[in-house]
């Protein structure tokens, strides 16, 4: 064993190689993007690590790896295993032979993603068991475990971390190489009784499944990571009837909210599916009251009222179906306390509280939680005088080749009925103002097929879809071959950075790298796109105002589907080596344009006259095309 | 001891490796660090923060007004975090603003020149940064992490040596850049009074 210092994404990583991995798969997400690279980072020599082209191709290449005996692991954030419903689904019917863990990655708040969905509640829906961890050491550990579990139950196994044991950073014990399990896979043994799924299969599956979750109800009570904590003495008497049921990061917060003075008896909740029944009877027993301090769906709350039913229990339970807990957003060690103070009626002046109530919403997002400022803590910040906060939500880089791609067709359909079609990625920044460039998103590629469902209703309307280039290999490709097929009237727009941005730039298909760093050929979305058979596929460099404008005007009122890919690098990655745009002063005439127009964060204001960011601009030259008086300069691509 | 510090600033500030240069100084004082952090969207140029705990503690957010020291990386950032400030806590911030582009286009307004007023009326232990002279002085325009490291250190609150920041600085760095580092470190422990 040794210390490290490391994120729980990296734990997760150091735990399932620790384990024996030998297959992992994933698509990038947050906040589970460093699983995978970290696996690929560390590995031993013996592991195969893929970026696959999204959630379900990952999922299945790990099940075909399991069911020859590997060991498989398959990453991904909470909306990618929507994606990769369909595998999953069948594969807990058939089962596993190598231990097989799911990480799949919640993100309460939501801070970076569409929905606030409940892994824990997917596990109940597809019966596959679910491990909730509540800190990084924890995550290190858990994931070993689950390996074992997945392999002795031959079912595939959720590891279900949030947003603050993903990115939260701990040093912890880790295993020494002497010390990791090795594994070695038996190869896949034909046996079509087995391995493949027909009506038959399916309803002995069922039943066994089914009597295997109920016997694991009782089995997981002994788990020593479901427990109770008794009472502490000198326990104020209002504690001796109330209980706290509590899991994953919330027990941490909860823990926290006590800071070492007496708390009530608490259940903590690891496996929420199949719940360890078992143990919340033991820890009802005697209570008339319990709340449930949880993120994301009541899961706990709806499994104790179960319980409570079932063995005719008088215990009222309290949380989010009662409204003792909020409903939505992520919890914070202030909700827990606040909640807790409400619950077991302490006196609120006991509380030893600081300078302030809450911190301002910086998103400008109206959140109902004091936690963020906006409704009781709004007062307080009111009390004191606290000067406008500035509101940040998060914009397209300085030097970003997208805003240059949007201003380019939002130039070229001034005036025009159009309707442009967002997705997932960096570019869905392009709904900020001033750019105002994405009119819907909805999920991972959903912008070129819902295009096509809106000039089914309005056949005048110019209709184009942005996708980014990971996203089109990861889900747009069938939408294009939808498009083409039904004969739809859209442009598709392919924003190609040659790099998976968002994320944190993973390699893809379009790259010509792999995660494992092998140099391998290049798919262009340009020839996929002729193959399907679009007759009008032009690449153009958006930094080249002028002509792109021009070419989109073109482009756009050609028939049938036709394709736009805008090429240019991400400046984050590939940072911009040429010099920079200067104003002179002397020329600039204060019409505000470059700022109005742009929104580029690199452009600002000094002494009256538009300036530019030295440390911020990477010359890409935009704002000097937009200006209507030439009056900034000097900017370059390249040195 | 025990120890709960917010880094906190503009996404691309540099927050991240302020609080990671803390953590590596406290492990190598035989502390138990736990931090979490801003990763994802709000990286482009949202508000960021990290929390930092030195020492016993159970969850890596720190709770409202329970914070030792706050980093600030910029004056309207440090306001929004002032909250987690426990009663007598310090806080560095640098004074220089970053322009949010909302402001620019007149869809919200920023006066940074408040922000600095503002936590001079609340703040009793503070030290503000004029980070423009300071880095012009140091002679690296980019050691703004490492100066205001040096402002809390000056502060007394950051609960590692300056002995352990400049290993931790050279375990980080590559040798050419310690010298310069060092003089940051050091800018506001020989000029306290800032």
């Amino acid at each position: 064993m040794h210390t490290e210092f490391v994120m729980g994404n990296q734990a997760i990583a150091l735990g399932a190689i620790a384990a024996g991995l030998q297959v992992a798969a994933g698509y990038p997400g947050t906040p589970s993007t460093e699983i995978l690279e970290t696996v690929a980072k560390r590995n031993p020599g013996n592991i195969y690590v893929e970026w696959s082209v999204n959630e379900k191709a990952g999922l299945e290449v790990a099940a075909g790896a399991s069911l020859s005996g590997a060991r498989t692991m398959v990453t991904m954030k909470q909306v990618g295993l929507n994606v990769a419903t369909d595998p999953l689904m069948s594969l807990e019917y058939i089962g596993v032979k190598g231990g097989m863990v799911l990480v799949v990655a919640d993100d309460p708040g939501p801070i970076s993603s569409q929905t606030e969905q409940d892994t824990r509640t997917f596990g109940k829906y597809s019966k596959v068991p679910v491990f909730d961890p509540s800190s990084v050491q924890e995550a290190y550990e858990m994931v070993q475990e689950a390996f074992e579990f997945s392999e002795k139950y031959h079912t595939p196994v959720i590891l279900r971390p949030t947003t603050r044991v993903d990115h939260g950073y701990e040093s912890i014990q880790v295993k020494d190489p002497e010390e990791y399990t090795v594994s070695k896979a038996e190869g896949f043994v034909k046996d079509s009784s087995k391995w493949v799924i027909f009506p038959k299969l399916s309803v002995r599956a069922h039943g066994a499944i089914e009597k295997r979750n109920l016997e694991l109800m009782d089995t997981l009570s002994g788990y020593q990571r479901n427990f109770i904590l008794p009472v502490t003495e000198p326990m104020p008497e209002r504690y001796r009837k109330v209980g706290i049921a509590t899991h994953g990061i919330n027990y941490a917060y909860t823990m926290d909210a006590f800071d070492g003075k007496p708390h009530p008896r608490i259940l903590r909740v690891a496996t929420p599916f199949p719940f360890p029944e078992k143990l919340a009877l033991e820890f009802l027993d005697g209570l008339d009251e319990v709340v449930c301090i949880e993120e994301l769906d009541p899961v706990i709350e709806r499994a104790l009222l179960e319980t409570c039913g079932r063995h005719h229990l008088d215990v009222k339970i309290c949380g989010k179906l009662t409204g003792d807990m909020k409903a939505a957003g992520e919890n914070s060690v202030d909700v827990v306390k606040d909640a807790l103070r409400v619950f077991l009626g302490d006196d609120p002046e006991t509380e030893g509280k600081g300078n302030a109530d809450g911190p301002a919403n910086a998103d400008g997002v109206e959140i109902p939680d004091g936690s963020n400022g906006t409704d009781a803590s709004g007062k307080a910040e009111e009390a004191r005088d606290v000067p406008p906060l500035p509101v940040r939500p998060p914009v397209l880089c300085a030097g970003c080749p997208h805003r240059a791609s949007f201003y380019a067709v939002k130039m070229a359909m001034k005036g025009r009925k159009t309707l442009y079609a967002g997705d997932i990625g960096c570019y869905t920044l392009g709904n900020a103002q001033p750019l105002d460039m994405t009119d819907t998103c909805l999920c991972m590629g959903a912008g070129i097929t819902m295009a096509q469902g809106v000039v089914r209703v309005e056949p005048e309307t110019r209709a184009f879809a942005f996708v980014g280039d990971s996203t089109f290999f990861a889900s747009g490709i069938t939408g294009a071959v939808n498009a083409f097929y039904n004969q739809a009237d859209i442009t598709l727009v392919i924003l190609d950075n040659s790099t998976t941005a968002m994320t944190g730039h993973q390699p893809h298909p379009g790259t010509g790298k792999t995660i494992m760093g092998d140099i391998v050929e290049k798919v262009s979305p340009e020839k996929v796109l002729r193959a399907i058979g679009l007759k009008t596929v032009e690449t153009l460099d958006p930094l080249d105002q002028e002509h792109c404008i021009e070419e989109v005007r073109r482009i756009a009122d050609e028939p049938g589907v036709k394709a736009i890919i805008f090429r240019s690098p991400c400046v984050v990655k590939d940072k911009p080596k040429g010099p920079h745009s200067k104003v002179d002063p002397d020329k600039c005439i204060s019409c505000w344009k470059c700022i109005k127009e742009l929104g580029c964060p690199a452009l600002i204001k000094d002494g009256g006259k538009a300036a530019i960011d030295d440390s911020q601009c990477t010359g890409c030259t935009l704002c000097e095309q937009v200006c209507p008086v030439g009056a900034i300069s000097g900017g370059g691509r390249n040195e | 001891m025990s120890k709960n510090i917010v880094f906190c600033g503009v996404g691309g500030q540099g927050t991240v490796l302020a609080s990671k240069l803390v953590a590596k100084a406290a492990m190598m004082e035989q502390m138990h660090v736990r931090t979490a952090e801003t990763i994802g969207m709000a990286q482009r140029g949202g508000s960021v923060f990290s929390h930092m705990r030195l020492g016993e503690a159970d969850s890596p957010l720190i709770g409202k007004g329970e914070a030792d020291l706050i980093i600030g990386f910029e004056p309207g950032e440090t306001v929004r975090q002032l909250p987690y400030l426990k009663k007598g806590g310090a806080v560095v911030s640098s004074l220089k603003p970053v322009m949010p582009v909302s402001a620019m286009i007149g869809q919200s307004s920023y006066d940074a020149g408040q922000m600095a007023e503002y936590l001079k009326k609340q703040v009793e232990h503070l030290v503000l940064v004029d980070a423009d002279k300071a880095l012009a002085e140091i002679g690296n325009p980019k050691a703004l992490n490492v100066l205001l490291l040096g402002a809390a250190l000056a502060t007394g609150e950051i609960g590692v040596s300056r002995e352990s920041l400049v290993e931790a600085l050279h375990e980080t760095l590559k040798q050419p850049l310690w010298e310069m580092n060092e003089k940051a470190l050091s800018y506001y422990l020989s000029s306290p009074e800032g």
